[in-house]
């Protein structure tokens, strides 16, 4: 049965963008007509260390901060989450409710046995999925690990549109609220970066519009269900 | 450098129109956008027709500090720059206010601590400048994350202290918080907290008034105190402390002074009262006999887990502190009439917001006060750590 909100929970390394992620799909659930948030959480920030990020999703107004410490979806943006350790939970999938979800970026399955049986017996559906190639393959570089990944998320969700994304990714990267006022100098440099700006945010929303397909055929294939309300209009 | 000069009678440096503290608060448009805390409090000042603001460097304030530093690229802020470290900041801050200009900053943390002289310097000045503390652990073990132990550290500065529980609060309140710090009846500075990350980091949907209208100027000439001049309050004390005299008359004018800076945050009560809507709110049913007494985002957790517990049956009620000095002491004795269970969930080990509630109620509430549950280190509280605790209290030993 479909829930009135649900709580996504995004550990990856530094650098890799799962802080960008929460922000675009928190963004692209407020377009789409949810109440949604979205906040990080990280140390020392430098690359490859450990951070995470959050996103809360609901047609209820949501009032839960911080850690997701009880998530219905947990998206591993790096093997290393799970091989060394490098998240706020362990094992990865703590706290995970019923019938949640789990998409690891990884080129090979890196679940044990017992994790299997763990998950299987809370009906959690684990996509492992190698998006960093993924990435490469669609957008030439693996910048764009975080787009294949929020693509997947959208996927599975299904009940928010491209063009929502769409928008969230744009918001993010056109800055299109931060610019007003004495801003002229800020704009011209914009406008000159503007069409490696254009290419750049095609080749984001070519990924993760990919991502999207590929992951509604896996939910077919695999059963999982509509696990979010869509949103009232 | 201030532009003063470059104002007119209807708009400030930057063209925005100027309009009072309530059209803006509660009467202009407003506009759904999707924003940061740190992002919002740019906002805000943006608003504000600041003249300076002091900055330094630390999470989770740093992105607010930067910026705030933006909106002076972009001509809304009169003069910005850096200090030296907190403590430089703070006493910066002091003389930009001293010498009559609307002034902001902003500290998390260790940053505060080691400000911490400046706080009781700005009271007995009666300076109304504004910090927003977006509140993070204190040392040692280093930590970075939100707990708000830092927030009982200034309790006695004899600053007034608000309490923003989410990045819309974080909007409305500092705008607010310039109009009544600025009062001539009350003129001490304001401490604007919000929990870091929860709010500075947090994106979510925000009402925002159009940014073409902005407060009107701080007018230093309305000061109880003249702005700095060395032969009156408050340039007077410092060029010439009485306690320099070591007589009798140095001692009565320090106390007397003390209890009129605590007495002109007593008197802030009424403008909070309206530009706030009232020192305390309180959601949830009218006829609980649980009630969890919160500030900042111990009331986010508990509206949560209020929403839960309607779920099991168990009607309760969050009544959220948004002034935490002056202490809405009045009004939380009337919210708590016929409760039987008080529970004050805290983001610190201490409790500090316990003591105060418990300070407040003793031999005026019947009601069973619990100090928990307590997170700290940066520890989130699940809606299901407050469940727990309230089923405990009244199921014992049945657990969730």
């Amino acid at each position: 049965m479909a829930k009135d909100s649900i709580k996504i929970r995004m550990p990856g390394l530094g650098g890799q963008g799962a802080v960008t992620a929460a922000h675009i799909a928190a963004t692209a659930a407020d377009t789409e007509g949810y109440y949604a948030v979205s906040n990080p959480f990280f140390g020392a920030e430098k690359r490859m260390a450990p951070s995470e990020s959050y996103a809360r999703i609901g047609t209820v107004p949501i009032y839960d901060r911080g850690e997701v410490i009880y998530p219905d979806i947990v998206m591993i943006f790096h093997p290393q989450v799970i091989t060394m350790g490098k998240s706020y939970t362990m094992p990865f999938y703590a706290g995970i409710k019923e019938n949640g979800l789990v998409i690891i970026n990884s080129d090979r399955d890196l679940l044990t046995d017992d994790d299997k049986k763990t998950l299987s017996d809370l009906n959690v559906k684990v996509l492992t999925k190698d998006f960093t190639q993924f990435a490469i393959d669609m957008a030439g570089t693996e910048l764009a690990t975080n787009m294949a990944m929020l693509g997947a998320l959208f996927g599975a969700l299904g009940t928010v549109s491209k063009p929502a994304i769409e928008e969230g990714i744009k918001d993010r990267f056109l800055k299109k609220y931060t610019a007003s006022g004495g801003t002229a100098t800020l704009d011209s440099v914009i406008e000159k970066k503007f069409k490696k700006k254009q290419e750049l945010i095609q080749k984001n929303l070519d990924t993760a519009s990919a991502a999207f397909d590929l992951t509604v055929e896996w939910c077919k294939e695999v059963g999982f269900e509509q696990i979010l309300e869509s949103p009232k209009k | 450098m201030s532009k003063r000069s470059d104002m007119t009678n209807t708009h400030n440096w930057s063209g925005q129109k100027l309009v009072s503290t309530d059209y803006l608060l509660f009467e202009a448009p407003r506009e759904k956008h999707f924003m940061t805390g740190s992002e919002v409090l740019k906002e805000a000042m943006k608003r504000c027709t600041v003249d300076a603001s002091v900055s330094y460097p630390i999470t989770p304030q740093s992105e607010a500090a930067h910026l705030i530093g933006e909106l002076w690229a972009e001509g809304y802020v009169g003069t910005y720059f850096r200090g030296e470290n907190e403590f430089g900041v703070m006493s910066e801050v002091a003389g930009c206010a001293m010498a009559g200009a609307r002034t902001v900053t902003t500290t998390s943390g260790p940053g505060t601590l080691r400000a911490m002289e400046n706080f009781a310097q700005w009271s007995g000045t009666r300076i109304p400048c504004q910090l927003i503390l977006m509140a993070r652990g204190i040392n040692s073990p280093l930590t970075i994350q939100p707990d708000n132990l830092e927030v009982s550290y200034m309790l006695e500065t004899g600053c007034m202290i608000w309490y923003a529980e989410n990045v819309q609060e974080l909007f409305d309140m500092s705008i607010a918080a310039f109009t009544v710090a600025e009062k001539p009846d009350v003129h001490v500075p304001i401490i604007t907290v919000v929990d870091g990350f929860f709010v500075s980091h947090t994106r979510e949907a925000v009402m925002l008034p159009a940014d073409d209208i902005a407060l009107e100027p701080y007018d230093p000439y309305k000061a109880p105190l003249p702005p700095i001049d060395s032969e009156t309050p408050p340039g007077r004390f410092l060029r010439d402390p009485f306690v320099m005299k070591s007589n009798y008359i140095s001692y009565a004018t320090h106390a007397s002074w003390q209890w009129e800076v605590r007495s002109a945050v007593e008197r802030s009560r009424p403008y909070a009262e309206h530009y706030l809507k009232g020192l305390i709110h309180i959601t949830g049913e009218d006829d609980a006999e649980i009630a969890f007494v919160t500030c900042g985002t111990a009331s986010n957790q508990a509206k949560e887990a209020h929403r839960e517990l309607m779920k099991l049956g168990i009607k309760t009620k969050v009544i959220k502190l948004r002034t935490i000095r002056p202490f809405p002491a009045k009004e939380l004795l009337e919210a708590v009439q016929g409760i039987k269970h008080i529970f004050v969930p805290e983001f610190n080990v201490v409790g500090w917001l316990e003591k105060e509630v418990r300070k407040e109620l003793y031999n005026k509430c019947e009601a069973d006060i619990v100090g928990g549950p307590r997170v700290a280190g940066g520890m989130s509280m699940p809606a299901e750590a407050i469940i727990a605790e309230v089923m405990e209290k009244i199921n014992p030993g049945k657990g969730a």
